[in-house]
Formats: C-alpha cells, structure tokens, sequence
C-alpha cells in the first residue's frame, strides 16, 4: 500500500478543458459537483481506500522567519502565476496505477453545462518508512 | 489475563468455526465475542483448556446470532451443537486460515490486513496506527475482505506462494504505533513455519530472522540510515542469525531451492562476515545468480550488479548494470555507487543526487543527499 495526495489548484496547473469560472455556472452545477466529489470520497470510504481530504481557501499567505527579534515576513499580495492549491485528498491504494485512476475520475468532476470539467489534478507520492529490507 | 496466549489462539478458533460451515465474517464476529467474554471471566475462573473453552463459547455466540433464522435452522443447529472430540483432529484449522486470509481473490492490501485481523489477533485499531490510516478506512478495507472470501470453502490447501508473498508484505512495512509488523510477520512465519514442512516457509522465516538482527544496527540517531559496510556489527543479534542460518541450512538440504532461500542465502553471508570487508562476494553473487535464474525480479539483477562490483571491481559491477533498465528504483543510487568506486566522485555526485529526488522514503533521500554533499564537498 502506499499513499498519494491528490493536489488540486486554483492557479499554477494547466487550465481545465472545460474552462468555465465556477461562479459562471448554475447553482445545480455547482451542486453536482460538489455532489460528485462527495460521492467519490465516500466511495474511496467504503473501499478502504480514503484517508483524509479537505478544501482549502484560496487566501494563502507565504511566510518566512525574518531573523532573531523580527516579525516574520509575509509576502502577497500574490503574483499572477503564483501556484495556489484549491484543495487535496490523500488515499491508500496497492499501486500507482490505482492512483492515477482515481485521480482521473476526481478530474472528471461535472462542470459547466454538466460536462466534466477535465481539470489538471497532481498526483504526489508521499515518502513512506523506510522498507524493513532494503540491503 | 493472557493476551498473547489469546492472540494465538484465536486463529485456530476461528478455523474450527468455519471447518463446522459458519461463514467466515459470522465465525470472525463470535470469536471477538469470545474474546471479550474471556477477557471478563478468564481472571476469576481461569479454564483448564483455553482453546476448547473459547471454541464451545464462539460457537454458542455463532449459534445465537444465526439462531433467529428458521425453525429449521434451528433444529440443525441443536444437532451441530455437540462440539466434537477435541484432540485427533485431521485438519489444522489454523492454516487453513492462513490460506483464506491470502486468497488470490484479495488485493495485497486486503489480504495483508485481514491476516493480521485473523490469523495475528490485532485489533483493527492496532492494524491501522501500524498502516497509518484512519481506523475507519482499515474497517472497511478488512470487512471488505472478508466479504470477499465469505464464499470460499475451506476444501484444500491454497497456495503456499500466496501466503508467503503476504507474510513477507508484513514484515517489509516495518513498524509504528504498538505494534511491531516486522516481529507480527515472524511470529506468524514460525507459527506457519511449525505447521507446514515447506522448504520455502523456511526460507521465510530465515530470511526474516537475518534481517531482523541486523535491525538494530541499521539506523542510527533520528532514523538516519546506515550502510551495511558502517554498521557496527557487534550490535547485530547472534542467537537471530544463528537461529537463521540453522533453519535456512535444514532448508537448504532438502534441495528445492526458491527466491526466499536464496535471498536468505544472501543475507546469511552478510550475517556471517565479522567485517564488511570479509564479505564473501563471490559466493553472494552466485547467489545472484541462483536468484535471477528464479524470478524475472530485476531488483535481484540489480542486487547482483552491487554484488559483481564488489567481488570483480568497479567496472564489471558498472558493466552488470549497463544490461538493466536505467527506470528501474535505485538503478541511480547503485550507478551513484559503483561509479565512486572507480574514481568518478562528480559523476558519482551528480547521480547521487538524482537517486535522492527518486528516493521513497524520507531516511533514504537524507542519506543519499548526504552522499552526494560529501562528494561534492571533496571535488570543489
């Protein structure tokens, strides 16, 4: 088994195909698709597949320590190209192939118009405990 | 209240249960149930025979639980109450549950999870700290296997294969939280190991017990991995590594050689070098040699690339690897190796550093980053 987080952006991944801001679409679109990510994680649930996911708002805020005594540094507002991740999911599954499935089906979330919206999701590893053998 | 002596046991209960026709997820939920009554009566009134005790109790909760059924449930149930003979019995219900626990219809997880669950006697909150997952995602994954072999019939022996490739999952996941997956997985090979006469459950259980004594030398303050060649070798654990070498030997001289056995041979040349530097490579890498003859694993060729450089030299070691599949895992780290040792420290860096942005675990990437800042720090 080994673990995977799902990383979803705002910005900084190639744009979906189905590319229609969110607040363009109908309410009940909103709603499938919000619907639909439900139902995946409850799914993954049931598969003994799920181990955590959250959204995330879009107000980050990159820190740094700035030296003994001194505030730290903060820096925004957010240059445009800057990454900003919407959200993540981590699961537990027997192999990569697996992952890349599930993350295909996360991308194929409903849209506008109903039609997925074929978003870019990155698919990261996580690094595990060292294997007892590896001698 | 003994909780090792009920962790032993409840495998074997739940094998008798399931030999008399009960479901395996129903003959599973008594036996817990057992299990807690036990637990609750075993300190006041201690039975002479545990494994009977728990088996009459198990049943009788199995019996309640599907007793709602039919009348004519019922009536079968009154006749099939009657536990039979205790001693004598043909079968070894234990092992059967090692084969259902791997059968071929599970994924590696599911079937690593419901042996721990079934044969180990781990609480699924123990199994899942030790995974790292919640403990509901570990109930689903185990209910799921057990719906999945619900149907399969305790007929004849599964395949040894199987189970061996599912021990050996357990104990390469190493541990966290209270238990120890490596010690689980060798407690269950011995178990298995002391019911089946199998050359390659003895080859197993070696295996693990060489690695296993090196373990303590393995890595050091933090989690920091060290090599083979720097473990202080006084730390290794002799009564593992003679315990080892003496069930590999017996394994050995029934002439049936497989994977496990030669990978334990491996490990018991290591085990036997009081110094790295006295290690019989040429011997390791027929061993090698035996190895890739017996499975197409290219992590093996890629073992016996390391070991042909050492025994030949550097550039024998190099020449072994140029045959493999630059994509295979530490292909870089082993490239690294080889090409410091034939006087190459900035390609040898370079590499280093490429098989740390490869690396899986967080102590391999440390080590290898270090390897690759030592090199660098002596070329600049």
């Amino acid at each position: 088994m080994a673990k995977y987080l799902l990383l979803k952006h705002y910005r900084g991944a190639p744009a979906a195909v189905n590319d229609v801001p969110m607040d363009k679409w109908t309410p009940e679109e909103v709603s499938a698709h919000i619907q639909y990510m439900q139902d995946f994680a409850a799914r993954l649930e049931t598969t003994g597949e799920f181990v955590d996911g959250q959204a995330l708002s879009p107000e980050g805020t990159f820190v740094r320590y700035d030296g003994e005594g001194r505030p730290p540094v903060t820096d925004g507002p957010f240059a445009e190209t800057k990454d900003l991740i919407a959200g993540w999911m981590i699961i537990d599954v027997d192999t990569y192939e697996r992952a890349l499935e599930l993350a295909g089906e996360l991308s194929a979330a409903p849209g506008a118009n109903g039609k997925p919206i074929h978003e870019w999701l990155e698919v990261r590893p996580f690094l595990a405990e060292p294997a007892t053998i590896t001698e | 209240m003994d909780e090792a002596l009920l962790r032993t046991l409840t495998p074997a209960v739940i094998g008798v249960l399931v030999r008399r026709g009960a479901d395996f997820a129903a003959a599973e939920d008594a036996v817990q149930e057992a299990l807690l009554e036990a637990v609750r009566a075993w300190p006041h009134d201690a039975p002479r025979d545990p494994k009977g005790w728990l088996v009459t109790v198990a049943w009788r909760k199995f019996l309640d639980a599907t007793r709602a059924d039919t009348a004519r449930r019922l009536r079968e149930v009154r006749v099939d109450a009657e536990p039979p003979p205790g001693p004598g019995e043909a079968v070894d219900d234990t092992l059967q549950l090692y084969f259902l626990c791997a059968h071929p219809s599970l994924s590696p997880s599911s079937a690593v999870a419901l042996t721990l669950r079934a044969v180990g006697g781990l609480t699924t909150r123990q199994i899942a700290q030790a995974y790292l997952v919640p403990e509901a995602t570990m109930a689903q994954r185990i209910s799921r296997a057990k719906r999945t072999v619900a149907d399969v019939r305790f007929t004849r022996p599964g395949d040894v294969a199987t189970v061996l490739r599912v021990l050996y999952l357990v104990f390469n996941e190493g541990y966290s939280g209270d238990v120890d997956l490596a010690e689980e997985a060798i407690r269950l090979t011995r178990e298995l190991a002391a019911r089946i006469d199998h050359e390659e459950v003895a080859g197993l259980l070696a295996l693990m017990l060489l690695h296993h004594a090196r373990r303590a030398a393995r890595t050091g303050p933090g989690g920091r991995l060290i090599p083979l060649a720097e473990q202080d070798r006084s730390r290794w654990d002799t009564r593992l590594i003679a315990e080892g070498v003496e069930v590999l030997q017996a394994a050995l001289a029934r002439d049936r050689l497989g994977e496990f056995q030669a990978q334990a041979a491996v490990a018991a040349l290591h085990a036997d070098a009081r110094t790295a530097a006295e290690t019989d490579w040429v011997q390791i890498v027929e061993w090698y040699d035996e190895l890739v003859r017996l499975t197409a694993n290219p992590v093996a060729r890629l073992n016996r690339a390391v070991a042909v450089g050492e025994a030949d030299g550097a550039r024998a070691g190099l020449a072994a690897l140029a045959e493999l599949d630059p994509a295979l895992p530490r292909y870089a780290a082993v490239a690294a190796y080889l090409h410091e040792r034939d006087g190459d420290p900035a390609g040898a860096a370079h590499l280093y550093a490429e098989a740390a942005r490869a690396a899986h675990s967080v102590p391999e990437r440390d080590h290898l980053t270090r390897q690759a800042a030592r090199l660098n720090a002596t070329t600049r």
